[in-house]
């Protein structure tokens, strides 16, 4: 049986891993490849890193930490921030990341999305969307998340984006829940839920996560094959090892 | 020891040789045909589409010498796919070392395609490439597409379908996991595969 993923998620900025409450005042976190390691030794499934100032700023991921990490964990761990092309993608694969995420890229230009499920194919492919209610009660797509003064909503709803981007190639949906990031009162069930409903490939939760229990309860109702979270673990407020006991004395299916 | 790893194109080349490297083995990155056929341990990588990964194999003028190959050969992930006589995916004739053909994993209800991340291990008897690897330990899978189980599987995984996760004929060995990112499991394949397997 397929198990639960738990991911970690390092927010990479100028070199260094940082994190902050509701996508701004980030606050530093440590050396990239001291934390890649501390996470393996955890139990961590995988590592997601965001690169979050390379798509405002206009520049792609500096290769030599993912070369760096890839070198030092053997476990998967996908790679974002500023991919706008195959070559970009390319670079950071050659480097020894196992995918590559896209998300505003992805916006200004869906087609890269097909360009490069073609060229890797659609398991390399991880499409990241950040999203928020707005006051009408519509979910809708953001764009340039990394960098407040940009950060832009967009028309597109984002149950219709989720299912444009798995036609178009993606091999895994990344949904950011921004109302909920960052404050640690759980995962957006709602929102989760009707992602789930129209998401076919892997779809994994990302935001809120505060407590043990917002994990078992996003599994359990939201059917997401993967959680997502940075802060809880940075700070050891949920230890990974303890989560995963949990989980699997309440029968979610995990790697222990 | 002599170490080859299959310039074929894929992206995960570079993930196999630091694996390796944590293993305290080194492995050149190659395509010429000499080179591989002197090594003593050759890798077939791949991440990506069998049509493509095939198509690379045929103008680098491999085929032929990795069908050819009496020293251990190991397929990783669309590497193994590449073993059997054909795949579903672009329709297309593999090497043909190993029968049967690699087929799309069909959705189910609760069963997403790709097949990504730690599933169980199965074996069905022992072999030298599994020592120390029991049953129910769990390696990283990321593929939409799988090999059937045959008198060559060494291990089954499940995912909707029950399909092949280990095989081996003879001196021909693949994983459709990825040893160079399954933690301890992975770790422990590639170093019976260096030194367990009989050259």
């Amino acid at each position: 049986m397929l198990s639960r993923r738990i991911i970690p998620c390092l927010d990479v900025r100028d070199g260094r891993v940082v994190k902050g409450v509701r996508f701004r005042d980030h606050v530093d976190m440590g050396d990239i490849v001291q934390l890649a390691e501390r996470y393996r030794d955890e139990g961590a499934d995988e590592l997601v890193f965001y690169d979050i100032t390379a798509s405002p700023q206009d520049r792609v991921v500096d290769r030599d930490w993912v070369e760096r990490v890839a070198r030092a964990i053997d476990i998967p761990f996908c790679v974002a921030g500023g991919i706008r092309s195959v070559q970009d993608a390319r670079a950071i694969l050659y480097a020894g990341a196992d995918k590559v995420s896209i998300n505003t890229p992805a916006l200004l230009r869906p087609a890269l999305v097909t360009e490069l499920a073609d060229a890797f194919g659609v398991q390399c492919v991880v499409v990241g969307v950040d999203s928020l209610r707005d006051e009408d009660g519509e979910w809708r797509v953001r764009q340039f998340t990394g960098d407040p003064s940009r950060t832009q909503a967009l028309a597109s709803r984002t149950l219709e984006w989720i299912e444009q981007a798995q036609a178009l190639g993606a091999g895994e949906i990344v949904l950011n829940c921004m109302g909920s990031d960052g404050v640690r009162t759980g995962y957006d069930l709602e929102q989760l839920r009707a992602a789930r409903a129209v998401c076919h490939v892997p779809l994994i939760a990302s935001g809120g996560a505060g407590a043990i229990e917002h994990f078992d309860t996003v599994f359990r109702e939201a059917d997401v094959d993967g959680a997502l979270a940075a802060s809880v673990f940075h700070s050891g407020t949920v230890p990974i090892p303890a989560l995963k006991q949990a989980l699997s004395a309440a029968g979610v299916a995990v790697r222990r | 020891m002599d170490v080859a790893l299959i310039d074929s194109g894929g992206t995960n080349i570079g993930s196999v040789r630091y694996a390796l490297e944590r293993l305290g083995a080194s492995a050149h990155l190659t395509s010429d045909p000499e080179a591989i056929r002197r090594a003593d341990r050759v890798i077939l990588p791949g991440v990506g589409a069998a049509a493509p990964g095939m198509a690379r194999l045929r103008e680098l003028g491999l085929v032929d010498v990795v069908r050819s190959l009496r020293q251990p050969l190991l397929g990783v992930c669309l590497g193994m796919q590449l073993l059997f006589e054909s795949s579903e995916e672009g329709d297309v004739e593999c090497l043909g070392v190993l029968p049967g053909r690699v087929r799309r994993i069909p959705n189910a209800p609760g069963i997403r395609v790709p097949h990504m991340g730690w599933n169980a291990l199965q074996p069905r008897g022992d072999d030298p490439l599994l020592a120390g690897i029991d049953a129910g330990e769990q390696a990283y899978f990321v593929h939409s597409y799988a090999a059937p189980v045959t008198s060559d599987t060494l291990v089954t995984s499940t995912h909707g379908i029950e399909f092949a996760a280990v095989v081996r004929r003879g001196n021909r060995h693949g994983a459709q996991f990825h040893p160079e990112r399954s933690a301890s499991v992975g770790a422990r394949l590639l170093e019976n595969f260096l030194s367990g397997v009989a050259a």
